[in-house]
Order: structure tokens, then C-alpha cells, then sequence
């Protein structure tokens, strides 16, 4: 053991001898797809890669969007947008940043072999008209641009030409990519060294575009999957900061003199969402659908103590809800966040006079592994409504089991999360989520909940560009869903982050992505 | 003995095709990997489009026979998540795993012999019976929570050991080794042990019983009254005609650490082929996961079929009774 002691020793040495060139070690609870951007649609790949690659615009700690690598554009007409691209910009490989570099991105993104194409949803065309003027067409009047283009990264077209990258990888032509593995964005961080499972470094662009709010030279992202190990590692000092820190350690890690939790609640909002076809999916009620009944969506709504949820199933951390979206979203509204109150007598005395006073049974359908707490608050709500004389039946299983049967509209309930990202806008849950399938919109209508009121609303705001318009048709849309109890809202999940104290400060979004070039470390 | 050789191939080979058909037939029922591959914000037609491209639209039968006729060529594909050669990513992970299987084995023989041994001699002893109870708990003890404990201690409390990771490797050729560096050899230790845990009982717990029966035979007897010392009748005779099952078991073995190794894999984040697997799995990645499965029966089979031919060659009345179909019946 003397040679153990002798190497921590050393450790500590490098340590502190490393304290002028100040590392941070990021624990994160997952690898990230691949170093090309648009190599696959997850929001933590593109969280992660935002430190290398930018985006035209990109999103404030407070998530405002700001200028990035375009100081200012406008609308030419409705359809066609202009931006004027930041000058002296310069690659990682040194390479100046050019009009051509972003219309090869968005050829790039937006090529049909692309998984992010869905990101970039009303893209037309794009043209250069000067070396540092770029325009943008999209398919018909959208105000969503903005939002869209701030998960868009800019790569550099000479260095996708050189290794033979302009078109994205494509497994289905055999189309390996250079850019999987290798990275060259404009970004405060360039990627040194990469072992995926393993260890990816990255290091300060010392010339950055930007004035750095960070003091940080070195990033060590380090992926540990299992939720124990990297808690230890955090105790351990073997990481700096997680952006996955488990619930139930929070009180372990918050009583560590050395480590600082930050907590927080997510953008996902989570809901109960409905089957609302003509008959149940299995249930003894066979010839209808008690659940078309708004007294009996009322019924199930009054019968859920979401106090009890909140203390019993989510250990006092998520945010109650009665809207469908959180605060931070444009659309959300303060007056639609009142919940009904819980009233187990009433929701009874309601399924009564809908005609099932002995209830009904149905399926409900959750997921081990998809949101925060899922087992335990679908558990709860399922003893709360089996008290209201409810027959729930809980069919739980891991994500990629129940995820084919929801699509399919094989259920009656399903828990069901839905953060409005990456477009950071109530328009998201309200094309993707609630409108009558149609062909861009209801991809997630899978109970068939659709209302021609609603679906008006969204079509009208899809077109309009002024938010001082468009923001009060889609509260409209959402007041419509909310007083139909089309949904029964749930709550905004906890998120949160710890850190040691090597960390000085961070910012903590509520769309949970790390930001650390608006990181300070002591 | 050449119509042995071929019976035992095609045998092989046919486990193998199994392997393949129900690796290919669970993971088609295990979930949509498109739904998990595209974001909130993509359309119906770009779901159909990826369905399409990644060929999932096509008959079972299809699907299965296209998978079967590249993997002969070790092709299996490219990764739904990351988007490389599954090959590739499978064959940068195995090092990783082969060196921590290759640590476990290690340590199964250096520790459970010598364990076996002082057990069989001293049968009665205190200590004996305490390592036997002890040897109960290794077996019954789950890795990850065995895992989760040296954490605690060795990496949290004590802080001598790191929690997770590979330490330092250096790159020889497509080879990536730990064993070279300090914090490389330093990684290897807990799960290491972990993994060998279970191992090490059961080398133990085979030398034992092999030494108790050994001990009992005239021969045994013989070398005593011939005046040995206990000490050349223990090691040079006894143990010696115990070691041919324990190396059997031991090389057997390899296959199931390799297998095994996923717990341990996942506890201390060791960037091996079980974490790929299990990532995999979360991704519903079918490529990793059908290539992973295969792999790792590739290795049980052909270490098996090893096994088998090696045991014919000495033992003629094996592939006598192998050609008859007696074989089953013994």
C-alpha cells in the first residue's frame, strides 16, 4: 500500500501544481453519440457539443436568444430571412468563418440523409450574398426560425470538402464519417483528445470570438452510467461537477462538506395523456370509451393528490402543475397553472353520474426508465384512482418496450413528458403533441385527443410572425385542451446538478444543459 | 478423427446460426429504435424515411438473412447510434475487456489454488471452515453490490483507488493496454477483484474437492510410506494430478467472465464490450446488440469446441463414441 500512498501523494501534488491551469472534471451520466453534430436528434449530444460547435444564434443562461455567430438579421419578406454573419470569426484549425460556411451547414443538416433534419423543419433554401451576408428561405411564413437555428452548429466548409464530410454520415450508403470523430468548430472549447466510453478532453480556444465568462483551460468529460459510481466519484473528488445527480443522493451529497448540490425543475412538463378513441384498449367497458366522457377526465383529475405524489413518489422536489407547460415557455400562462383541487368524493359522485358508479377498468401504460421518478408517481396515481373505485391496470417496462406500444395507441393512460425542445417554444407540444394528425403535425397524437378548435389555433399560429399574436392564440389552444381536461397535468420533474467545491460558479438553466463557458472554477 | 473434426464444426456452425436466429428474433421484439433516435421535433415523413433507411421495413426473413450473410464477412453493420462500423467499435472495446477478464483469471488461480490446497490439507481447521463459509458469501454476493462496496471503502473513504474509468492507456497498434502505465494498473484492481470474486471460490472449491479425492488414492498412500515430505506429497503429487480439471475449468471459464464482465463493466464505467452492450441496449442499437451476443458465443463455442477436440485427441474412445452417437448416452 506504500506505493498506493505514494501515488496519491503525487496526485495531490499534480493536483495543486495544476491548480494555475484549472481543470474540471465533468461526471456525466452518458456518452454522447459522436462528435458530429448532426449525426444524431438528442438534445444532451448537442448540450455537449455546443462547446465546440455555435449556432448563428444561441440561448442565454436565462434562455434568451442572443447573438452568435450572426450580430443581426431581418425579415426580408415573410419567408425569406437575412442574417449578417460576426466578422473575425475563426475556426479551430484556423480557418475564417464565411457566408459559405453556413450554407454548407444547413445543405449539410438539412440533406435527407440527415437525423437532425426534423431540427431545422421550415428550411428551403439558402444563399450567400456576400461573404458575410447569408439568406435564409423557409417553406412558408414561420416565426420558429430563430429557435431552430440555435441547435444548428456551423461547421467549416474547407475542412468538410478536405475530408470528404459535406454530406452527412449515412449507414444506408455506408458513408463513414470523418466528422464522427474528429471536430473543428469556432466554439470556447476544442475537443484535444477523445476515448468514447472513456475520457473526451477539451481545451480552451484561447481565441475565441467571444469575451470567456469562464476561467476553465481543460474540460475532462467523463461518462459514468451507473448512478452509485459516479456519486462516489463526486465524493471521492475524482469529478468536479455532474449534470446527473440520482434524487435519492442528494441528501447524502448535499451533507458532504465539499460538494454543493444545485436543484432545479426541468422544462419537461409531465402529464397523464389519454386514449380517446371510440372504444378502450383493454378494459370490461367494451362497447365505448368512458374516457371521452369529460366528467370522468375530471373524475381522474380530482382523484390524484398530487401533494401526496409530490411528497411520496418524488421526494419533495418536482414543481405541481395545472398548465401544460412550464414557466420559462412562451405560451404558458400563470391563470392556467391552478390546479383542480383534489376531491376524492367528488370524482366519485362525477364517475357516478357519468353512468360507471362501480368505475371501470383500464390499462395504463409506463416506462422504468424514461422520466424522473416514473415507477414511483404512476404507482401512486394508480392506488389513488383505484380509491376512487378506478380498475387501473399498470403495465410497466423499460422505454424500448412500451415506446412501440404508445405509438401504436395501445393504451388507455400513459405518463408522458415533453420538454419543448430544442425549439424552447409551446408551439412544440402543440404541433408535434396535441394536433389532429395531419401530415407535419400530431407525429405524438397517439390517443387520438385532437380538437378542430385547437387545431385551428395552431395552424394560425404556425404562420404568424408576430409573437405579440401568435403567443396568445397558442394560450388559447392550450386553455382549450386545459378546460377539456384532454391531459391531466402532473408536474415539472426535478433536475440537479452537483458540483465540488473546485466548482466556484455555474449558471443552471431549466432546459438542463450545462453551459460551462459561463462556468468559474476557484 | 477427420469425421469427428467435421461433426464437431458443423455442430459449431449450428450453434452459431441459433445464436444468430435468436439474437435476431429478440431484438425484434425489443423496441423501435426510431422512435429513440429522432428528437421531439421531427415529423411522421422523416420517421418513415429513417424506417426505410435503416432497412427495418423490410420481412423479418429478409432482415435476418441480410444480417447473417454480412456477419460471415464480419460485417455487422453500421451502429444506429454513433453511426460506425459496428466491427470497429466492437473491436476497440474488446482489449478493455480481455485485459480485466485476463486480471480476473489471474487472480482466480493465484488466490484459489493455493486457498484450495490449505482447505483440503487442513480440512478441519478453524480457518479452513471460516475460508469454506467465506467462499459461500463470495458466491452468493451479486458483483455490483460487491462492486459498490470496494467503492465505498477503498475509493470514497480511503480514497486509494479510483472509482471508475481505464486510468492512462497506451495505444499499441489497435491494442489499447492499462498494464503499462501507473493509474492503468491502478484501475485494474477493483474490478479486478470483483470479477474474480466468484472465480476465485470456484477455483478453490474445485481444487479442493479434486485434492480431497486425490489424497485418498493409493498412490497418495504410496508416496507417504515411501517417506516423502508432506510438503513433496501436497504440491509435487497431489496437486499436480488436480490441476488438468482446473485448467479446463479455468479456460471454460473465460468465455463466462467475458459474459459476466457486463455487471462489472457497468459498475466501474470500464469502457469495455459489456458497457457497449448495455448502452446499446438503452439505445435499442440492434446492430451492437446482435453483434455483441454473437461475439461473445463465438467465443463460448470456439473455446468449447477447442475443449472438446483437445479431450478427443487424447482420449480416442471420445470420438469413437462421437461418430456412434454415443456420446449423449454416457
Amino acid at each position: 500500500m506504500k506505493r498506493a500512498w505514494m501515488l496519491a501523494a503525487i496526485a495531490a501534488f499534480a493536483l495543486t501544481g495544476a491548480a494555475e491551469a484549472k481543470t474540471l472534471k465533468w461526471g456525466a451520466a452518458r456518452e454522447i453519440a459522436s462528435l458530429d453534430p448532426y449525426s444524431y436528434g438528442d438534445t444532451f449530444t448537442l448540450s455537449v457539443l455546443n462547446h465546440v460547435y455555435e449556432g448563428l444564434v444561441r440561448y442565454t443562461g436565462d434562455l434568451k436568444i442572443e447573438p452568435a455567430l450572426a450580430e443581426s438579421w431581418e425579415t426580408v419578406s415573410p419567408t425569406v430571412w437575412r442574417f449578417k454573419l460576426r466578422q473575425g470569426v475563426k475556426f479551430h484549425n484556423g480557418n475564417p468563418f464565411t457566408a459559405d460556411d453556413v450554407v454548407a451547414s444547413l445543405e449539410r443538416v438539412t440533406n435527407d440523409a440527415s437525423p437532425l433534419k426534423g431540427n431545422l423543419p421550415a428550411y428551403k433554401s439558402s444563399k450567400k450574398i456576400d461573404d458575410y451576408t447569408v439568406e435564409i428561405e423557409v417553406n412558408g411564413p414561420y416565426p420558429l426560425l430563430l429557435n431552430d437555428l440555435t441547435n444548428i452548429f456551423i461547421f467549416n466548409k474547407a475542412w468538410l470538402v478536405a475530408n470528404n464530410s459535406l454530406l452527412p454520415t449515412d449507414s444506408g450508403k455506408g458513408v463513414k464519417g470523418y466528422a464522427t470523430d474528429n471536430a473543428n468548430g469556432t466554439g470556447p472549447f476544442i475537443v484535444e483528445s477523445r476515448r468514447a466510453d472513456a475520457k473526451t478532453v477539451y481545451v480552451k480556444n484561447p481565441n475565441w470570438w467571444d469575451k470567456p465568462q469562464h476561467n476553465i483551460d481543460t474540460i475532462e468529460f467523463l461518462p459514468i452510467a451507473s448512478a452509485s459510481t459516479r456519486v462516489a466519484a463526486l465524493l471521492s473528488g475524482e469529478i468536479d461537477f455532474t449534470n446527473v445527480a440520482p434524487l435519492q443522493d442528494l441528501p447524502r451529497l448535499s451533507a458532504s462538506p465539499e460538494v454543493k448540490v444545485l436543484q432545479t425543475n426541468e422544462l419537461r412538463t409531465v402529464i397523464f395523456a389519454l386514449n380517446l378513441k371510440d372504444t378502450l384498449f383493454e378494459s370490461d367497458v367494451k362497447d365505448k370509451n368512458p374516457l371521452k366522457d369529460i366528467r370522468v377526465r375530471e373524475a381522474l383529475y380530482r382523484a390524484i393528490d398530487i401533494d401526496a405524489v409530490q411528497k411520496r413518489a418524488m421526494r419533495g422536489l418536482s414543481r405541481n402543475t395545472g398548465a401544460l407547460i412550464a414557466p420559462a415557455i412562451p405560451g404558458y400562462e400563470p391563470s392556467q397553472d391552478v390546479r383542480l383541487p383534489f376531491d376524492l368524493d367528488g370524482a366519485k359522485k362525477l364517475l357516478a353520474a357519468a353512468g360507471y358508479p362501480n368505475g371501470f377498468s383500464f390499462q395504463m401504460n409506463c416506462q422504468s426508465d424514461g422520466l424522473v421518478n416514473e415507477e414511483e408517481f404512476c404507482q401512486a396515481v394508480a392506488s389513488m384512482w383505484s380509491r376512487a373505485g378506478l380498475r387501473p391496470n399498470l403495465s410497466l417496462g423499460p422505454r424500448s418496450q412500451q415506446t412501440p406500444k404508445r405509438v401504436k395507441g395501445e393504451f388507455d393512460v400513459i405518463s408522458f413528458g415533453w420538454a419543448n425542445e430544442p425549439m424552447i417554444d409551446a408551439y412544440s407540444i402543440l404541433i408535434q403533441v396535441m394536433r389532429s394528425k395531419s401530415g407535419s403535425g400530431g407525429v405524438f397524437n397517439w390517443g387520438n385527443w385532437g380538437d378542430p378548435r385547437i387545431d385551428a389555433l395552431i395552424d394560425k399560429a404556425g404562420v404568424e410572425l408576430d409573437n405579440s399574436k401568435r403567443i396568445p392564440m397558442m394560450m388559447e389552444a392550450l386553455k382549450i385542451a386545459k378546460t377539456e381536461h384532454l391531459f391531466i397535468p402532473l408536474h415539472q420533474q426535478p433536475m440537479a446538478w452537483a458540483m465540488r467545491n473546485t466548482v466556484a460558479a455555474t449558471v443552471q438553466a431549466s432546459d438542463n444543459k450545462p453551459r460551462l463557458w459561463l462556468t468559474t472554477m476557484k | 478423427m477427420p469425421a469427428f473434426l467435421f461433426k464437431r464444426l458443423l455442430n459449431a456452425a449450428g450453434v452459431m446460426l441459433a445464436v444468430a436466429f435468436l439474437a435476431f428474433l429478440i431484438f425484434r421484439f425489443v423496441g423501435d429504435p426510431v422512435e429513440l433516435m429522432l428528437n421531439e421535433q421531427a415529423s411522421q415523413a422523416q420517421r418513415d424515411e429513417l424506417r426505410i433507411r435503416l432497412g427495418l421495413d423490410k420481412g423479418f426473413v429478409l432482415q435476418f438473412a441480410t444480417f447473417v450473410g454480412n456477419a460471415l464477412h464480419g460485417d455487422f453493420g453500421i451502429s444506429y447510434r454513433n453511426q460506425q462500423e459496428v466491427f470497429t467499435l466492437i473491436s476497440e472495446r474488446f482489449p478493455a475487456t480481455f485485459e480485466l477478464v485476463l486480471v480476473a483469471t489471474f487472480l482466480s488461480l493465484a488466490v484459489g489454488i493455493p486457498l484450495g490446497v490449505y482447505t483440503a490439507i487442513k480440512r478441519d481447521s478453524l480457518m479452513a471452515k471460516f475460508l469454506q463459509f467465506v467462499s459461500v458469501l463470495g458466491v452468493s454476493l451479486p458483483s455490483f453490490a460487491l462492486g459498490i462496496l470496494f467503492i465505498l471503502l477503498f475509493s470514497v473513504t480511503l480514497q486509494w483507488l479510483p472509482a471508475f474509468g481505464r486510468g492512462q492507456v497506451v495505444q499499441i497498434g489497435w491494442w489499447s493496454t492499462g498494464f503499462l502505465t501507473p493509474s492503468g494498473r491502478l484501475a485494474l484492481i477493483l474490478p479486478g477483484i470483483t470479477l474474480s470474486l466468484f472465480q476465485i471460490t470456484l477455483v478453490m472449491r474445485l481444487v479442493r474437492a479434486e485434492m480431497l479425492e486425490t489424497m485418498r488414492t493409493d498412490f497418495i498412500r504410496f508416496a507417504r510410506a515411501r517417506g516423502l515430505t508432506l510438503r513433496a506429497v501436497h504440491f509435487r503429487h497431489a496437486l499436480r494430478n488436480c490441476l488438468m480439471p482446473v485448467i479446463t475449468v479455468t479456460g471454460l471459464q473465460i468465455g463466462n467472465l467475458i459474459a459476466f464482465a457486463l455487471v462489472t463493466e457497468t459498475v466501474f464505467q470500464w469502457p469495455g464490450m459489456g458497457l457497449l452492450f448495455v448502452q446499446a441496449v438503452t439505445f435499442v442499437d440492434i446492430p451492437v446488440m446482435a453483434a455483441y451476443l454473437i461475439v461473445v458465443s463465438f467465443i463460448f463455442v470456439s473455446l468449447n469446441t477447442l475443449v472438446d477436440l483437445l479431450y478427443a485427441y487424447v482420449d480416442p474412445r471420445l470420438r469413437e463414441d462421437a461418430i456412434s452417437g454415443a456420446a449423449n448416452a454416457r
